[in-house]
């Protein structure tokens, strides 16, 4: 056991230590590289505490995307020097910081020890009627199904925000010859391991999130040997896309209303079922989306049509 | 295996707190994304650390479901956002964005 206390305060002490240099370090690039690797030790934090499900989506979605979009976002972003706040400023803003995280700390403290409430031995009573067996997708998609859709709702008016200001990123051209033999061992894989960790979200860690994440990921490799090998995307197919979990999630969550019964609340004899349904169609729309979040834009080059700025060539 | 997770919790309230103080300083609009998904990254440190239950007992779900879904959202707004910043900085120099100039 000292061995695990040894290892918990090095892990906790390059988690703090990678957040002061990523919010610090003198350049913006220095900052974001700090950041990935902050999210790639998130990642193995959530592995220690026995959060896998976590873990995979830190590592494909907190530290990879998020940190592949940072790094886009880079080249149109200065450094920006500004005039650093009065001396007074700091110090009073610094103590207020202080004594709120203090505050926090002794309310983090006062909670512990923690005890198993009723939600949570409810969870675990109720397992079998979920339909799955492992309980963060029962939570997910069972339990707490209504978060998990109006989260799809929140990814889907993110998309639609992104889709309205402007086009997208430009990949990077002079990585094409580098990515694209990585390109076509890494999207077949990728797509391979998206099917697998949905699938294996019924009983193991995974889902319809981490799965989805994956497929954006192909994404972004397609993204970075620039597009020219993939059929253009349509704006009727896009809208499919983008519409089509959340719609079947709607969908499966309005049929039990016709037995009398509770909105999203399935058939036990079926919910298994339903939840992979709904899973499947959600991993579409999901890594639609966040492919989307990552572009930065419309997929299509000359949207908006008339440009504020026209001495780009698009 | 009593002090473990209060020990990550602790970090979560610190990485919190440092994380609201940097996203509130006047930096680069992307340095001020980065800090609030850190600070984002401390709640969810603390309310996984309250579903840790020691190394033989399984954990509770529900704060990783909740924290699941906090990841997927924390990573659409970062998008918007940076998509926002984008839009600013394609946007002609107006008065808006020149503040140094007296």
């Amino acid at each position: 056991m000292m061995i695990w206390s040894v290892i918990d305060i090095l892990i906790c002490a390059l988690v703090v230590a990678l957040a002061m240099a990523a919010l610090y370090a003198p350049a913006l690039r220095q900052r974001v590289m700090f950041f990935i690797a902050f999210g790639l030790v998130v990642a193995i934090t959530w592995a220690r505490l026995h959060a896998p499900d976590l873990a995979l989506a830190e590592a494909i979605i907190g530290a990879g995307l998020t940190g592949a979009m940072l790094l886009m976002s880079l080249d149109h972003t200065s450094d920006m020097p500004r005039e650093p706040a009065s001396y007074g400023l700091r110090i009073g803003s610094a103590a207020m910081g202080g004594v709120l995280i203090l505050g926090l700390m002794m309310i983090v403290s006062s909670l512990y020890p923690i005890h198993d409430g009723a939600p949570t031995l409810a969870v675990s009573q109720r397992q079998v009627e979920s339909g799955v067996s492992h309980p963060v997708t029962a939570v997910l998609l069972n339990f707490r199904a209504w978060d998990t859709l109006l989260e799809l709702a929140v990814l889907l008016s993110a998309a639609l925000g992104i889709l309205n200001l402007g086009p997208a990123r430009r990949s990077c051209g002079h990585a094409a010859s580098l990515t694209d033999g990585l390109a076509r061992v890494l999207v077949p894989l990728l797509i391979l391991s998206a099917g697998y960790l949905l699938w294996k979200g019924a009983f193991a860690p995974g889902g319809a999130f981490q799965a989805g994440a994956v497929l954006a990921s192909a994404a972004v490799v397609i993204h970075l040997t620039g597009w020219e090998k993939l059929p253009r995307v349509g704006l009727r197919s896009l809208r499919l896309l983008l519409l089509v979990g959340p719609t079947l999630f709607v969908a499966v969550g309005l049929l039990p209303l016709l037995n009398g019964q509770a909105f999203l609340q399935y058939p036990v004899e079926l919910a298994g079922l339903l939840i992979l349904l709904i899973e499947s169609a959600a991993m579409v729309s999901i890594a639609g989306m966040l492919t989307l979040v990552y572009l930065g834009g419309h997929p299509h080059a000359n949207w908006p049509i008339e440009l504020v700025n026209p001495k780009e060539p698009m | 295996m009593g002090s473990s997770p209060l020990l990550y919790a602790v970090t979560g309230a610190l990485i919190f707190g440092i994380g609201l103080l940097a996203s509130l300083r006047d930096e680069a609009l992307l340095a001020r994304i980065i800090a609030i998904n850190i600070s984002g990254v401390g709640v969810f440190l603390m309310l996984v650390s309250f579903a840790y239950r020691g190394f033989e007992l399984a954990p509770d779900p529900i704060p990783h479901a909740l924290v699941l879904t906090g990841i997927v959202v924390a990573v659409a707004a970062s998008g918007l956002a940076l998509a926002l910043e984008k839009r600013l900085a394609e946007l002609p120099k107006s008065k808006t964005h020149k503040e140094d100039s007296p």
